[in-house]
């Protein structure tokens, strides 16, 4: 996995809460075997217009935000299904970062296994960066991992709190099943164990 | 020190090790898997060489993208479809995992084949690559969805990487009123608690009225946990789970269902357990709801009126306008007046034989209005068997229903059953998220009942009008 330590870079402003995974790719798109290429088709259908043409409404079709890398949203992003081909769409669009006040619990999971971060900020600090967003490709936010500060383009510095397990991943690029893997021993001694005490699982 | 809640004790009879900051790796004894959250999991391991830990716990079958047309073994026509069936046809072989393919008449939705089978069993945890596993709680299983590096993970190691989640009670008390359903339940907590209400808990559903829940019924319940952003619903086993599990055909026979039995009395929360949320609704108040906008949270009672966007607060203000907009409604208009295209009945929500019966029960004599399309989509094979030999098969074709095949269909419209832009659909399924069941196409939630009454009128309809008035005394 890519490793993420700092990144720098525009944020689109997103406040509609209850951004559901249908929204972010709709289920015409996991008919795929593969995790790439959902880019294009991330938030297809406010995205695009019925002839297939662009939205010019949409934030993400704006000239601003092309290139956006951060997601400021409203509450509850991601809630919905589990598709992980939701956080794989957003990746392959480019983006690395999603800020709201509050995640669906198994989207918040998928970002982590994806090199992406989550970031949850009460809501007073989401204000603040959305205001931020909402000035444009000039203004670059700047997410530090390592120190756990979201800087805004005006240098206002928000702290953010982030599991120490998962923060180690994702800076050194981890791939969990590998670090499993090494507990192979763990797993026979309790699969021995369970054998035992409830034998007819 | 507190007791402990079920979920705790589930918990830590699967914790294989604890990290410092309390990061556990989680044993996973049931691992149900589709084609669609599947195929880049079964990639990953055949990329690093690696195998399936445990094919035995292992249990495949595909069910979003199949058709449920009466001709589906001629195959199935959109190629990518295909393709991810066949796909999932290949993995379980090649990985030797349980399997149950299309043509098997045990084939369903993997929500209601893990139940029926007996593979789902108190006290067991249980994972999918789909939110909707919380249906599995109904057993007093900790059973929650998962994304697909975490599928590949449990394919690999049979554990999966977890931090502990806090513990919330939702208590309905007393009973149910007449026309009331467990569908009604679920909903009306989504719509008190809201969509984010559950979010970084586990749920354990108690009460009076749970208790007096079919397994069905309680299957209902847990399955929308997540709507409620709950990782899981739990509901403590009793002698209705033990009845229901007993004779199933993965379930334990003889003195391993002894051994089991007296566990599985143990699953219980303490009196004195800690719980870090409490929510407690009272059976009577709850009404027959439908959803009147794009998000399960928007529940009302259907005697209600739409609401105005500006009775919220916050960004719900804007999300209201937009999914009134969406829904093409008006604040302020009677629930009963809106009218519907199409009914939908099925779904790992309610695609079970005791929803069926709930519908034909209201549809028996009476037929679909003209004009409306209505299918009804058995949860399994099995489902379907039992509702034609019950006569219930009969019942939805003499009202004018399509008798389906077994599948997901039109809950999320992977397959060919979708609703057309603008088309309105009373539906019995868990997400009325824009787009969810067709590009522009408008979802009500509500029971099956609920779904058969408007069947049956052509508008949302307060299915207590339909039912046999009780005898006068």
């Amino acid at each position: 996995m890519e490793k993420f330590e700092k990144l720098t870079g525009i944020a689109a402003p997103m406040p509609l809460v209850n951004i559901d995974t249908d929204m972010i790719i709709p289920k015409q798109f996991l008919k795929t075997i593969k995790r790439s290429g959902l880019g294009v088709h991330a938030f297809d259908e406010m995205r695009y217009l019925d002839d297939g043409s662009e939205n010019p409404e949409f934030v993400l079709n704006q000239p601003a935000y092309r290139e956006a890398s951060v997601i400021v949203a409203g509450d509850n992003f991601g809630c919905g299904s589990s598709r992980e081909h939701a956080p794989w769409a957003l990746a392959d669009f480019g983006i690395k970062v999603v800020i709201s006040t509050s995640f669906a619990d198994i989207f918040y999971n998928n970002c982590f296994k994806n090199g992406m971060l989550p970031i949850v900020m009460p809501q007073d600090v989401v204000d603040v960066l959305m205001k931020d967003a909402e000035k444009g490709a000039n203004a670059r936010m700047t997410v530090d991992l390592e120190n756990q500060v979201v800087t805004t383009s005006d240098g206002e510095e928000f702290a953010f709190e982030v599991d120490p397990f998962r923060k180690h991943c994702l800076v050194e690029g981890l791939d969990d099943i590998g670090l499993t893997m090494e507990k192979a021993g763990a797993i026979d001694s309790f699969e021995a164990q369970a054998a035992q005490s409830r034998p007819w699982v | 020190m507190s007791g402990k809640t079920l979920y705790d004790k589930i918990w830590d009879a699967h914790v294989v090790q604890q990290d410092a900051d309390g990061t556990c790796l989680l044993y996973i004894d049931r691992h149900l898997v589709h084609e669609v959250t599947s195929p880049q999991a079964f990639e990953g391991l055949r990329m690093s060489g690696r195998k399936v830990r445990a094919p035995e716990r292992t249990i495949a079958v595909p069910d979003h993208n199949v058709p449920t047309t009466l001709d589906r073994e001629s195959g199935i026509e959109n190629e990518e479809s295909r393709i991810q069936v066949e796909a999932l046809d290949k993995n379980a072989r090649d990985f030797g995992v349980n399997y149950y393919p299309v043509s098997d008449v045990r084939q369903g939705i993997v929500h209601i084949v893990g139940p029926e089978q007996g593979w789902t069993l108190p006290g067991m945890t249980v994972v999918c690559g789909d939110s909707h596993t919380a249906t599995h709680g109904a057993f007093g299983a900790l059973a929650h969805g998962i994304g697909t590096s975490e599928v590949e993970h449990v394919l690999a190691t049979q554990t999966l990487i977890q931090s502990k989640s806090k513990n919330m009670k939702v208590e309905i008390t007393g009973q149910l009123r007449p026309g009331v359903t467990a569908k009604d339940i679920t909903l009306s907590v989504i719509g008190h608690t809201g969509t984010g209400g559950g979010t970084g808990y586990v749920i354990e559903y108690c009460g009076e009225a749970i208790r007096s829940l079919s397994m069905e019924g309680r299957m209902t319940v847990c399955n929308m946990a997540i709507e409620g952003g709950a990782r899981a619903g739990l509901i403590a086993p009793d002698e209705t789970t033990f009845e229901y599990v007993k004779g199933r055909p993965h379930a334990p026979k003889g003195a391993q269902f002894e051994a089991a039995h007296s566990w599985w009395k143990t699953l219980f929360s303490d009196d004195d357990a800690h719980w870090d949320k409490v929510v407690t609704i009272k059976g009577e108040d709850i009404a027959p709801v439908v959803t009147w906008g794009t998000s399960p949270e928007d529940v009302l009672a259907i005697t209600d009126v739409v609401p105005a966007p500006e009775s919220f607060s916050g960004g719900k203000v804007e999300a209201a306008k937009r999914a009134l907009s969406y829904m093409g409604l008006e604040a302020g208009q009677k629930l009963t007046d809106i009218k519907i295209d199409t009914v939908f009945i099925g779904s790992c929500t309610n695609g079970r034989i005791e929803d069926l019966r709930a519908a034909a029960e209201i549809l028996k004599g009476k037929k679909v209005k003209d004009g409306m399309r209505a299918m009804v989509v058995p949860g399994s094979g099995l489902v379907r068997a039992q509702a034609e030999e019950e006569g219930l098969a009969q019942i939805f074709i003499d009202a004018g229903f399509e008798w389906r095949l077994a599948g997901c269909s039109m809950c999320l419209a992977m397959n060919p059953d979708q609703l057309a832009p603008g088309e309105r659909c009373a539906a019995t399924s868990n997400r009325n998220f824009e787009g969810r069941q067709g590009k522009g196409g408008r979802t009500h939630l509500m029971s099956p009942a609920m779904a058969a009454a408007a069947a049956v009128t052509g508008h949302l309809t307060d299915v207590r009008d339909l039912m046999a008035a009780p005898a006068e005394a």
